[in-house]
Parts: structure tokens; C-alpha cells; sequence
């Protein structure tokens, strides 16, 4: 017996089930049972899911730890994408290029973009980071040389030393989970690090934390930064796995869908995020199968979900009106 | 680049910048009194668009189709008000961007189960469909012009309710001292309803008069939504002064860049890179602009006076 106090068996179930490991225990496990029952459409929704939650799990670390709710991070994610694209077209196809590549090319967009929107607070963050990613949107539609509006495909898949080693699904399945596992393990430390603590406070107190003399704006500005690189690896990986890059990716809606996932899944805890990301993309999936309105589905999930959180707090604290 | 041409194009971005100001002016009235994040005041354009067309098909008059579209804009203005974002005034930015992103996902595909996800028809009334020659060689779609008209108008009205009416002084009290209004007797919820309500249907205004030269499909709201985001972050928040000036400048910093960029670069680099990078550059144009005013002016042109026109 351990001395961890979990007074029923269901609670302890639940608190394997929310460790932040299971989840992604859980879509390696996906994989491997595709392998063994012979079904590769697991594997493709368990590599989309881990992909989407590596996007999901960048924001939450902002958006939770930072309180920064940043709009635009669906523009990173697809500039992770079509550095595969470019890098492609230039001939650099092995993935310990492409992974790297991605991670500046998204971070570098993030710097600039990150210390204009950190001059503001609240509203003002979230609509700049809206319109610089609605920037981004617009100008990758209008490279016509990677395709424009239309997008185009990737030239193949990435390499390891010259080996086409992802051009097995599974491969590239185990990829994905591998990287989300390894930027999980480095957020956690970041996490409980004294940067993540200085972050926190920030958005705990602002003033406080700058009178004790740490720069907010730096500390925010790394967050930022670090995010948005790990979103691009998250684009990279997409890139991979559907072989084509188009403006679509950066969506403005697909910046709301992140939002959505860390916010369902809870932002407080980094795991929520990945859990957000594995709920949402078993909506699409199951709800996408019946109907192709299967975002009105997903937009009543959120009202409801919104609802209940408004009826609770106002439970809690009485009503405020 | 003939003389001609850069008034046409002058004229379209004028245009395009009073649409653009008609969606930003209630929505900055709605940040700037209530601190609310409100992603789905383009659902009201786009729905705005929807009603008038489906009210002009029924009575085949357009004037009457619009004034009936108007009617309803306010009124989905108003139910949806009370049925959600009256709760959400006081709550986390965050919550307020997710549930109104649920809005949008919700109205984007009802009103494509509804009406088809292909665009549907709102034509120019008949009176109205032909062009002036504003000067020899220069012809001009008599409805564009209405458009400008009609947005001068609003900006005139607004500036009147605002700086001359009693409700128009509680919108600018309870933009800067809420309590202190609230304490004095007056509803502030109350308020809320109607600035919420009157910018929704403004929205919807907005879609009807753009729905015959655009075209009224599902995503119509999408752009101009972050479009009037722009507009709000330039202007400065609450202020339906910087709201005015910020749409015209973005409509034509917009249109003049997407018409005129390719054939600027050329002066300067040869031929192919300026089709290349021409568009790409006119796009950003407007974002640049932003940039610029974010940093000399963090917090917008016309600060320090929210909901106002005159200091």
C-alpha cells in the first residue's frame, strides 16, 4: 500500500487517468494496438491527436501558466508547416534539420510579432495577436511559389540520414508521440523551474513581481517565444503527416480550436491541454463521421461548457447580476 | 497608375473603410464600456446580411427588406444579450473569447445547415444598380456611393447620440466610471443591453449594404471581424472617433496597397520579384501600419478618451 492519501478506488482511477503521463501512455498504447489488430486508421487519428496536442500543450503553457491568451497561434503551427514545405523545395529533408528548422522559423516570427503584442494587456493582447496571425494567414496565401491560396504538397516525407524511415505511418506516429513526450517532459521542468514560477507570479500580480525585480516583459517574451517554436513543430509534424501545406493551417479558427482544447481540458494543469486536444479531436472524428456540421456540435459543447462554469461560479460566490 | 484609376481605387477603399467602420463602432463601444471581448460581432454582419436578403426575397422591395433585416439584427442583438453575454460582462477575457468563439462555430454552420454553404443572392436595388460619371472617363457604381453616404451618416448619428443626447452622456460615464455611474442610479446592465443591441444591428447595416458587392456566404464575417480588430487596436478602444479614422485609413491603406503595390515595386526591382513579393508586402500593409501605431502608441490613437468624440 502506499501512503498516497486516495480514499476509494474510483478516485485513485481517476488520478492515474489525469496523470499528466497517461494520456500520452495512452496514444502510444492506440499505436501499438493498430500495429498488432491491423488497423492504420488508429494509428493516423493517434498521430493527428498527439500533433494537435503538442500544439495544444505550446499554448496551455502560455495561456495557463502566463495567463497570456494568445489568439494567434495557429500562425506558428503553420509556419512550422511550410518550413517543411520550403525546406523541402530546397532539398533539406532530414528531420534532425526539419524539427529544428521548424522551431526557429515559428519562434522567429513569434519575437517580433510577441514584443509588439506584450506592450498590451488584456482585450488589446488578444485581438493583436489575432490580427498579426491574420498577417501571416495572408501573406503565405500570397507566396505563389509555394502555391498561394491553394497550397501545395510536400515534396516527401522527412528522412533520417537518408533513410525514408517515415514513410511508415507508425514511424511517424511514433514521432509524434516521442516529441510531444519529450517537449511534455521539458514544460513540466520549465514549469516547476524558477522561470515558470516568476511566470506564474506574473500573472498572479504584475506589479508585485516586477518590484521584486524580475522583467516581466523578458520572462513573458521567452514564454511567448518558446511556445510558438514548439507550435512549429507541431505544424512540421502536420505537414508530414498529411503531405500538403496550405494557408489553411493558420485558420484563424484553428487558433479559437486550440484555445478551446486548453481550455476544455483545463488550463491551470500543462496536462490538461494534451486531454483537451485528445477530447477534441475524438469530437471532429465521431461527430464528423454522422454530419458535416460537426462544428455546431462543437460550438454547443463549448456554450454548455461555458454555461456550466458561469452557473457554478455564480453558485459559489452568489449572484453578481 | 493613371489619375483615373487612383481616384476609383481612393473611392473603393472608402468604401471598404465604412463597412469596416459601421462593424468597429459597435464593437468598440462594447470593449470600451464593458471590457468585453466580443469574436462573434461578425456573426452579426454576416446574419445582418442573411436577414436583409432573405427580406428583400419575401417582399421584393429592398428598402423594405432592409428595414424588416434591421429589425431583426436588433432583435437577435438583444435575445442573444440576454440569454449569454450579459453573464459573461464580468468573467475572465478568456471565457468570453471561448464562448463567443462557440457562437461562431454555432451560427457559421447553422446558417449553412439553413441556407447552404454556397453564397446566395442580394441584388442592388433597381434604382440604384446603375453608374455616374463622377468626371469625363470616370464612372462610378451609384451603390458604392450610397455606401459611403450611408456610413458618414451613422458616424454623423453616433456623434450626435453620443456628445448630445442623455444616453449618449451615460455611455461615456459608464465607459470610464462604471461604478460611479451605477452608484448614481443608473442600470448599467441596462446600458450594456442597448449599446450591445444597437452595435449589433449596426453590424448587420453594415452586412446588408456590403452583402450585394461581397457576397452573402457563411464566412462573410470572418474578415471584417478581424479587420474591425485592426481598426479598434489603431483607433484605441472605446473611442468611435479613432474607430472612424482607423477604418478609413485601414479601407485605404488596404485597397490602394493590393491595387497599386506590385506596380510601385517595380520602380525599385525588376518584374517577377514584384509579382512575387507585391502582393505579399500589400497584405501586410495594413498589419505594418498597426505595428507602427503599437509602438509609438501602445494603447491606439485616440486614448484617453473612451466612448467620446471630444476630449
Amino acid at each position: 500500500m502506499t501512503a498516497t492519501p486516495s480514499p476509494t478506488l474510483a478516485g485513485r482511477v481517476v488520478a492515474v487517468l489525469l496523470h499528466p503521463a497517461s494520456a500520452i501512455v495512452g496514444l502510444a498504447l492506440v499505436v501499438v494496438a493498430a500495429q498488432v489488430f491491423g488497423q492504420s486508421f488508429w494509428t493516423t487519428l493517434a498521430t493527428r491527436a498527439a500533433i494537435l496536442a503538442l500544439a495544444a500543450l505550446s499554448l496551455g503553457f502560455v495561456l495557463g501558466q502566463g495567463g497570456l491568451v494568445s489568439f494567434g497561434h495557429a500562425a506558428p503551427f503553420g509556419i512550422g508547416a511550410y518550413v517543411v514545405l520550403i525546406a523541402g523545395e530546397a532539398g533539406i529533408r532530414d528531420v534532425f534539420a526539419l524539427v529544428p528548422l521548424a522551431f526557429l522559423g515559428a519562434a522567429a516570427f513569434a519575437a517580433p510579432t510577441g514584443a509588439l503584442a506584450l506592450r498590451t494587456r488584456g482585450v488589446y493582447f488578444i485581438m493583436i495577436t489575432l490580427a498579426f496571425a491574420q498577417m501571416a494567414y495572408f501573406v503565405f496565401s500570397a507566396l505563389s511559389a509555394y502555391g498561394g491560396d491553394d497550397g501545395m504538397s510536400i515534396v516527401g516525407r522527412a528522412t533520417v540520414f537518408g533513410v525514408k524511415l517515415f514513410r511508415n505511418d507508425a514511424n511517424l506516429a511514433w514521432l509524434a508521440i516521442g516529441l510531444l513526450a519529450a517537449v511534455s517532459l521539458f514544460l513540466h521542468g520549465t514549469v516547476h523551474a524558477r522561470f515558470g514560477h516568476v511566470l506564474r507570479a506574473a500573472r498572479d500580480n504584475e506589479a508585485r513581481t516586477a518590484a521584486l525585480g524580475f522583467s516581466v516583459f523578458r520572462t513573458r517574451l521567452v514564454a511567448h517565444v518558446l511556445a510558438a517554436g514548439f507550435a512549429g513543430i507541431a505544424g512540421a509534424l502536420m505537414a508530414e503527416q498529411t503531405g500538403f501545406v496550405s494557408p489553411a493551417l493558420m485558420n484563424w479558427h484553428r487558433s479559437g480550436e486550440l484555445i478551446v482544447m486548453v481550455v476544455l481540458g483545463g488550463s491551470r494543469r500543462l496536462s490538461g491541454a494534451v486531454l483537451g486536444a485528445i477530447a477534441v479531436v475524438l469530437v471532429e472524428e465521431f461527430l464528423g463521421a454522422t454530419t458535416e456540421y460537426w462544428k455546431l456540435g462543437l460550438g454547443l459543447i463549448i456554450l454548455a461548457v461555458v454555461a456550466g462554469r458561469v452557473a457554478d461560479l455564480g453558485r459559489l460566490v452568489g449572484r453578481r447580476g | 497608375m493613371s489619375f483615373t484609376l487612383l481616384l476609383v481605387q481612393i473611392l473603393n477603399g472608402l468604401q471598404f473603410g465604412v463597412i469596416l467602420f459601421l462593424v468597429a463602432a459597435g464593437l468598440t463601444l462594447v470593449f470600451g464600456v464593458m471590457d468585453f471581448v466580443n469574436l462573434a460581432h461578425g456573426v452579426q454582419y454576416m446574419v445582418g446580411a442573411y436577414l436583409t436578403a432573405t427580406a428583400v426575397a419575401a417582399t421584393g422591395h429592398f428598402g423594405l427588406g432592409l428595414l424588416v433585416g434591421l429589425a431583426a439584427a436588433l432583435v437577435l442583438g438583444l435575445v442573444m444579450e440576454m440569454v449569454l453575454f450579459r453573464h459573461l460582462t464580468r468573467r475572465d477575457h478568456l471565457e468570453q473569447v471561448l464562448a463567443t468563439f462557440g457562437v461562431i462555430l454555432v451560427a457559421t454552420d447553422g446558417v449553412k445547415m439553413i441556407f447552404g454553404p454556397a453564397p446566395i443572392a442580394l441584388a442592388v436595388p433597381e434604382a440604384l444598380s446603375g453608374s455616374v460619371a463622377l468626371m469625363p472617363g470616370l464612372l462610378y457604381p451609384v451603390w458604392r456611393l450610397v455606401i459611403i453616404a450611408s456610413g458618414l451618416f451613422v458616424a454623423f448619428l453616433l456623434w450626435f447620440l453620443i456628445t448630445r443626447t442623455r444616453i449618449g452622456m451615460l455611455v461615456r460615464a459608464g465607459s470610464t466610471h462604471p461604478e460611479m455611474v451605477s452608484a448614481l442610479g443608473v442600470d448599467i446592465d441596462r446600458l450594456f443591453l442597448f449599446v450591445f443591441a444597437f452595435g449589433a444591428m449596426l453590424a448587420g447595416f453594415s452586412g446588408a449594404m456590403a452583402g450585394p458587392i461581397l457576397s452573402v456566404e457563411p464566412h462573410m464575417g470572418d474578415t471584417v471581424l478581424i479587420l474591425a480588430f485592426v481598426v479598434i487596436v489603431i483607433g484605441g478602444i472605446g473611442s468611435v472617433r479613432g474607430a472612424l479614422v482607423a477604418s478609413l485609413i485601414v479601407g485605404l491603406v488596404d485597397t490602394l496597397g493590393r491595387a497599386f503595390a506590385t506596380d510601385l515595386l517595380r520602380l525599385v526591382v525588376d518584374r517577377s520579384s514584384a509579382a512575387q513579393a507585391g502582393p505579399a508586402i500589400a497584405s501586410m500593409a495594413i498589419y505594418l501600419f498597426m505595428a507602427a501605431v503599437l509602438i509609438f502608441k501602445p494603447s491606439g490613437l485616440f486614448t484617453g478618451e473612451r466612448a467620446t468624440w471630444t476630449k
